[in-house]
């Protein structure tokens, strides 16, 4: 039987990591049974099946899980709706008519008219060739996710003396893990004056195993040419110029990078969908809707959470809304904007409508203590949260009732003060 | 009496604590956890720390699949516990749940698979 390479679907979702697979779950459970996810891997879960680390769930399972068994909590869903999915998928087009065009090695390639679209396609890591470091280009220099596939899933080491730049989440989890299988961990690097990372991570990966956490340090150049042979490191000044007199060589096999991660938006682009330079996802609605009705976005691709349970909760609310847009159900009005004040980095959503109470979530652009998070209407205070500490690797968030959306002007306004 | 400061570890939340210790080391009191779990966490930690191990085991089909200590095991075994799982094969068809170390590293817990597949 020839398979059929012109395929209509009531929704369609882009990627089946926990983004793509909350947002069908919460779709089938809203009524709609015609869904159909594509994943690019083999197998459902996105990148959690390489997060083999526990501390997933704690909000949406009220347990601590690890990353596969996250995924494998939501791959039960799907399986158990029999909500259906093509693995091994590649989605190379997507037109803002929603068409979506895909491949893979069964049908070839084909095509698929979308009722509503999800992007669920996740985020990638800020590649070595984005950060500009000087010397040789020898093997041995990874980003840190990649490495975390190399020995999570493939069962290989990359390397036995190590050296981390940047002190994300991904780069303290994978200090922790090369430690665990014998490799040593010499440093680990970090720009800022602070951790992107949490402050747990750097107790149980760093503290508990003795790995120094070099604040204001970067590597500022690289050496060997075949394998990594070393780096040379150096403090930064406040401009993170790096201070010539703090250059120190550490011997080393293995550079890993953990260097921030960026929204994977390119069919987005390509769609002509409005992106937020600041997120480098899509401008969104409350409903996670994008500029072009009719297509969502959540997750990683939206902006990059710091916990998964958020991802699920977030796809939750694309999945119902892409539901109530299908069936001509959608609520829309004029709608405000959300503007930031620079100290708060960006808002998500960026717009919202009054048709119910809404979480904003939020990022601020440096560490805050014992400040307040303000929100205005014009010149009237309608928020103000007392916060301990504000950092830029901890999401935020505040809910807006469907009251104060409703009086208010134009847009609302965020800062800390 | 002496105080130390803790990160706690039990939630993403990262509570900076304050524990005061009595001369024998006794926990006396814990201040700045946002739930009970946090009093908990530094009280272990002060007298015997523990932490749950994930990592990878070998799989019979060629492949690795990940693995976790079922609960919390002394800090200090972190590493003998790695080395037991180590010399540890699991079965081909491991499910999420199934125990392939009833006792690690002489500790009284398992270590059980956390997926539903290997990978190769």
């Amino acid at each position: 039987m020839e398979l059929i390479n012109n395929i209509n679907c009531e929704l369609v979702i882009i990627g089946g990591g926990p983004a793509g697979m909350a947002a069908a779950v919460a779709a089938y459970d809203a009524g709609l049974r015609d869904i159909l996810i594509l994943e690019r891997e083999g197998a459902l879960g996105g990148i959690l099946r390489q997060c083999i680390h526990n501390g997933f769930g704690l909000h949406r399972f009220g347990e601590e899980l690890t990353g596969p068994e996250y995924a494998a909590r939501y791959e039960d869903m799907v399986r158990e709706r029999e909500i259906p999915f093509m693995l091994n998928t590649m989605v190379i087009e997507l037109s803002e008519k929603r068409v979506i065009t895909a491949m893979n090695s069964e049908r070839g390639i084909f095509t698929v008219s979308a009722g509503a679209v999800i992007l669920a396609m996740g985020c990638r890591e800020r590649p070595k060739g984005a950060l500009g470091i000087a010397g040789t280009r020898p093997a041995g220099i990874f980003t840190a996710g990649t490495a975390q596939k190399f020995v999570n899933m493939n069962g290989y080491m990359p390397g036995r003396e190590v050296v981390i730049l940047g002190s994300g989440d991904i780069g303290l989890i994978m200090a922790r893990r090369m430690t665990l299988e014998g490799a040593r961990v010499h440093a680990v690097c970090e720009l800022m004056s602070y951790s992107g990372g949490l402050a747990r991570n750097i107790e149980q990966c760093l503290n508990d195993f003795d790995i120094p956490l070099l604040l204001s340090h970067t590597v500022v150049e690289i050496h060997g040419r075949e394998r990594v042979e070393g780096v040379t490191i150096a403090e930064v000044d406040e401009s993170r110029r790096p201070i010539p007199e703090t250059k120190r060589y550490i011997p080393c096999d293995t550079l890993l990078l953990s260097c921030g991660l960026i929204p994977e938006n390119e069919l987005t682009k390509m769609a002509g969908i409005e992106l937020d330079r600041v997120t480098s996802g899509a401008v969104v609605n409350g409903d996670r809707e994008t500029d072009i009705p009719g297509v969502f976005a959540c997750g990683n691709v939206l902006h990059v959470h710091d916990l998964v349970d958020y991802v699920s909760e977030e796809a939750k609310i694309a999945g119902e809304a892409a539901v109530r847009f299908i069936r001509g159900e959608a609520e829309k009005n004029a709608g405000i904007k959300l503007t930031v004040d620079g100290r708060v980095r960006y808002t998500v959503p960026q717009r919202i409508e009054a048709v119910a109470d809404t979480k904003v979530y939020f990022r601020v652009s440096d560490v805050y203590r014992d400040k307040k998070i303000v929100v205005r209407d014009g010149e009237r205070v309608i928020i103000s949260k007392r916060k301990q500490k504000l950092a830029p690797g901890e999401m935020e968030s505040v809910t807006l009732t469907k009251e104060m959306i409703e009086n208010a002007g134009e847009s609302l306004s965020f800062s800390i003060e | 009496m002496k105080e130390r400061a803790l990160t706690c570890i039990v939630c993403p939340r990262g509570c900076p604590l304050t524990v005061t210790l009595g001369e024998g080391g006794e926990v006396l009191s814990v201040t700045g956890n946002a739930c009970k779990r946090g009093v908990e966490y530094a009280t272990t930690e002060c007298t015997a720390p523990r932490r749950t191990v994930t990592t990878t085991v070998r799989c019979e089909c060629g492949g690795v699949i990940s693995v976790k200590t079922a609960s919390t095991v002394p800090k200090e075994k972190i590493f003998e516990v790695m080395a037991h799982i180590n010399r540890t094969v699991a079965p081909k068809s491991s499910k999420i749940g199934d125990v392939i170390i009833e006792d690690v590293a002489e500790t009284g817990v398992a270590v059980v698979v956390t997926a539903n597949r290997a990978n190769r």
